[in-house]
């Protein structure tokens, strides 16, 4: 599988990853490399293999749904580029 | 001469041959005298570091101390810790000071521990040779125009340099493992869920696991019992109660089955590393161990696995670093998108961006059955690869890295040849299993380690079998002239 450039474009959109038209070829290059060495996985036979999300096939752990952290709001804004009332502030949104 | 190893140090604090302070000091001077050159330390925090020994020193005197009460750690700049910058070697995170502690590092103020600073790494944990790195390259203490490996390569040059006697990485694909064998020192990869992630900035969620860098097998022991356990705020923490890995040190291993992968020895293998390591398996068999050779069939196989799962799961855990909450954030964003699009292009450097890229096609719609599905499913029978083979033998053995270090700027024209460096370690993250390097001897001046691979939860086996090729060998012993 390799990529064209649009294809590329729309790959970086979706990271949201500003990249220019000589950064595009470079990362096009450096995709299909890398996409040729992750190809050998087409070749091998996994039709009646499940999938392994969790290494040790652990489920995912409840618990109750009850408030166990405190307000911490002051301090993990603290580090905000832009923040103000407890607010995140961001370039306008909506018109 | 003080001594430089966590045992030794414990003793002689507890006998009153240094004070805290004294130590600390002491690390702290050589810090300054060596970091220059080595760049292993991202923030050293003198003040803090001198204050906390002055207290250490107190409860001393005050009948108050543990084993490694004033003892100085440093601390991979991957980890949380509060009012103090954590980057994790980015510029997306140079200006955040952590609102909170990690659960890891916090457990190591707990037990007594004493930060000396931050250690450097490769971006997001992202390399194998500390040279993606907004801070620049680390430097290999053996040969300073060589890498140290990576991304715990700041860590692992402050052991090997004895700037600190043992130090806190992370891996994710043999981030402790391969700058450990690099710097000629030992290092653990725990089971997966042994260590908690909280406060561990994400780099491959279902592959990261915290883990020590220490001069031996035994010091390494020490500064697992600090930090292993059970977290209610890390939901893959595994709820098994920690028990002493010191404990098992002085077992014999007479009866111990050792698999050696003949897929691990291919013709590709560096001749010194070959030797180097079927010589330390020969001692482990003087010892009353028996060599097995066994199969890995889908050992090539773990490359492809891991650079679609690792980069997948990369690029939605550094989704969050968008220029709102923290971090970097361009200049003058003209609109929401440009303040992402723009946020993340300048705050992410080359390799980080490139494996988000490729992440993020691994899962996109139309592509996910191909790339991801399938690689978690190739994950599975590399898992059961290994569980098949520790149904036959108690632990497996190989090189901890098919090379020695490489030269600083040697492999960075082509991302993939670095990543072919990664064979042996990465399948043990993709399985989940613990993984121990420890040093075998040198090619060509060079550190060699060998690799043990356990069952789940076989930690104290592992450093069982590395202490006891640590009584016959001298390997460990050996520091480099700085």
């Amino acid at each position: 599988m390799t990529l064209d450039r649009a294809k590329v474009a729309s790959v970086a959109e979706l990271a949201r990853l500003a990249i220019n038209d000589d950064e595009l070829s470079d990362y096009q290059q450096a995709l299909n490399d890398i996409l040729a060495l992750v190809d050998q996985l087409q070749g091998v036979d996994t039709s009646t293999v499940e999938p392994l999300a969790n290494p040790l096939d652990a489920t995912q752990r409840l618990r109750a749904d009850v408030v166990t952290e405190g307000n911490q709001r002051e301090q993990l804004m603290s580090v905000a580029p832009h923040a103000e009332g407890g607010f995140f502030l961001v370039p306008k949104v909506i018109d | 001469m003080l001594p430089t190893t966590l045992v030794e140090l414990s003793r002689g604090l507890a006998r009153g041959d240094f004070s805290s302070r004294e130590l600390t000091q002491h690390y702290l001077d050589r810090i300054k005298q060596l970091n220059p050159s080595l760049n292993a330390f991202i923030t050293i925090n003198e003040g803090q570091a001198l204050q906390a020994a002055a207290a250490a020193d107190e409860s001393r005197a005050a009948n108050n101390a543990t084993a490694m009460t004033g003892i100085p750690i440093a601390v991979k700049d991957i980890f949380c810790t509060r009012g103090i910058k954590t980057s994790c070697g980015s510029r997306m995170l140079d200006n955040f000071i952590a609102p909170y502690e990690s659960t890891a590092t916090a457990k190591l103020q707990q037990a007594g521990f004493i930060s000396l600073g931050k250690t450097n790494l490769d971006e997001f944990a992202m390399g194998s040779s500390t040279e993606t790195s907004f801070y620049g390259p680390t430097a290999n203490p053996w040969d300073i125009s060589r890498v140290p490996g990576g991304s715990s390569g700041g860590s692992a040059a402050a052991v090997a340099a004895d700037l600190v006697p043992a130090a806190l990485g992370t891996d994710t694909g043999g981030s402790i493992r391969q700058p450990a064998s690099f710097c000629g020192i030992t290092g653990l990869k725990p089971t997966y869920g042994r260590v908690s992630r909280w406060g561990m900035i994400a780099f491959g969620s279902s592959l990261d696991q915290g883990g020590p860098l220490a001069k031996s097998a035994e010091d390494a022991a020490l500064l697992l019992n600090a930090i292993a356990g059970f977290d209610e705020r890390d939901s893959t923490s595994m709820n098994r109660p920690v028990e002493d890995y010191s404990a098992l040190l002085q077992q014999s291993i007479r009866g111990l089955k050792v698999g050696l992968p003949v897929e691990y020895f291919s013709d590709q293998l560096n001749d010194g590393i070959r030797e180097s390591v079927h010589n330390a398996a020969k001692e482990l068999e003087k010892l009353g161990a028996e060599l097995h050779e066994v199969s890995l069939p889908r050992t090539d196989l773990a490359i492809p696995a891991y650079y679609i799962i690792a980069p997948a799961e990369a690029s939605t855990n550094l989704s969050r670093y968008d220029g709102v909450k923290f971090g970097y954030r361009c200049a003058a964003p003209e609109n929401l998108s440009d303040l992402y699009r723009r946020s993340r292009a300048e705050g992410f450097g080359a390799e980080v961006k490139r494996r988000i890229m490729l992440g993020t096609y691994a899962l996109s719609a139309g592509y996910y059955d191909a790339y991801y599905r399938k690689a978690q499913q190739l994950r599975r029978l590399i898992k059961q690869d290994f569980q098949a083979t520790l149904a036959e033998v108690d632990v497996i053995l190989g090189p901890t890295t098919p090379s020695t270090a490489w030269q600083l700027g040697e492999k960075n024209a082509d991302p993939v040849a670095m990543y072919m460096e990664d064979i042996y370690t990465l399948a043990v993250n993709l399985a989940g299993l613990p993984g121990l390097s420890i040093p075998c001897g040198f090619a060509a001046g060079l550190p060699v380690g060998l690799q043990l691979i356990g069952d789940y939860f076989s930690e104290a086996r592992l450093l069982n079998i590395g202490h006891q090729l640590q009584t016959v060998t001298e390997w460990h012993l050996q520091t480099p002239k700085t």
